[in-house]
């Protein structure tokens, strides 16, 4: 038996005082990715076309390997916050929905170093 | 959370059928939801056939029409008949409406009449509203003022001031929209709900009001608030023709004005 009210109920923990940055920088990121996108098409149409060395070279250059690199960081961190959503919009269980969001940052996060590393790698190795 | 699947007790079945009455020549066939807790059976969807040129114009004629004349036990909420008491929302051929301002014309063929979605049914149509109205008193929808009202006149607002509440006080709290929000469904415990927000923002956008801020700092919550991700179907199913979705996405902006402006 719960002698609760409604209200308390409601009411809940009350409000978190966040939540709008992170919506805000859904926003932000999915509009930062429409033009990053077209240069992505353009770096993919290239892998099809060109030997191994030259689109080295081609990525190696300042302007690709920061659109590169911000294409990475910018989609990674897009992935993980919308993937951040729908756990919470689906999962209720506390433990799981805090565990999964958690999980998913740090996937999210080794893939973002994991591509720093590899573009440090390809500047170096062409250069 | 999401459920896939109905619980075993919650697995509607074949009713009854009532035919329409002899010498009947323009009929409507009504299937309704039915459910009674006492019975300890599940619920059921009962048929009736209504001679319409018997009954009024609209669904909520109908159902009053088998209540009255066919099944005393069929159970639901109505009042004002004029969409003004917001008693009679209920899902009506998958959308949720208002059954005394729907034409029953206004339906090809038969007319399928449940309970509004993913709530507590009470019994037959009526949905258990607790939750709803205590969150609805959660957000404080009364002024809020430090300045005290003038001794002698109302507290004023110029012509302009009132007209930003069009398209806000009209809300009936039928719950249509929020029992239509998929993001409703599977977090209600923690979001408010297109209706209750729409309903915040009605006293955001008060001019006579001057606690903006501490209301802006309860909404802003990635559950209370940011579940909302503008899937419009509150939008659509207003049987007052507001626009819910449009409130909440004005409640965000000045959360963004606040922080980033």
């Amino acid at each position: 038996m719960k002698y609760q009210t409604p209200l308390a109920k409601a009411r809940g923990l009350g409000s978190a005082k966040t939540g709008t940055h992170h919506w805000w920088m859904q926003r932000v990121t999915a509009v930062a990715l429409i033009p990053l996108s077209f240069w992505l098409i353009l770096f993919i149409q290239q892998l099809f076309n060109v030997s191994y060395t030259e689109i080295k070279q081609w990525l190696s250059s300042p302007f690709n390997l920061t659109l590169l690199l911000s294409w990475s960081f910018v989609s990674f961190y897009h992935a993980a916050i919308g993937l951040q959503v729908v756990i919470e919009d689906y999962l209720s269980p506390e433990w799981l929905k805090i565990t999964l969001v958690w999980l998913v940052k740090l996937a999210f996060f080794g893939g973002a170093i994991t591509a720093l590393v590899f573009a440090i790698r390809i500047a170096v190795l062409a250069g | 959370m999401v459920e896939f699947t109905l619980p075993k007790n919650s697995v509607i079945q074949k009713g009854k059928h009532f035919p329409a009455e002899a010498g009947a020549t323009r009929t409507k066939q009504v299937e309704v939801y039915r459910w009674n807790p006492d019975s300890g059976k599940n619920p059921r969807i009962d048929i009736y056939h209504i001679d319409l040129d018997q009954c009024g114009p609209m669904v909520l004629d109908l159902i009053v029409k088998i209540k009255d004349e066919i099944d005393s036990s069929l159970t639901f909420r109505r009042s004002c008949r004029e969409g003004v008491c917001g008693s009679c929302a209920m899902n009506v051929n998958g959308k949720n409406t208002l059954a005394c301002i729907k034409g029953i014309d206004e339906y090809k063929g038969t007319i399928k009449i449940f309970p509004l979605p993913h709530m507590d049914v009470i019994k037959d149509l009526v949905a258990d509203m607790t939750h709803f109205y205590a969150q609805y008193a959660s957000i404080q929808p009364w002024i809020e003022s430090q300045t005290p009202a003038p001794a002698d006149t109302e507290r004023l607002q110029s012509p302009e001031e009132r007209k930003q509440l069009d398209g806000l006080y009209e809300c009936v709290l039928c719950a249509c929209c929020s029992t239509s929000c998929p993001s409703y469904w599977w977090n209600s415990d923690r979001y408010l709900g297109p209706a209750v927000l729409l309903q915040a923002y009605r006293w955001l956008n008060d001019s006579r009001d001057e606690h903006t801020g501490e209301r802006l700092d309860e909404l802003e919550d990635p559950f209370k608030l940011f579940r909302c991700h503008t899937i419009m179907n509150c939008t659509d199913t207003c049987p007052k023709g507001l626009n819910p979705a449009k409130a909440i996405a004005e409640i965000k902006k000045m959360l963004l004005v606040r922080q980033e402006g």
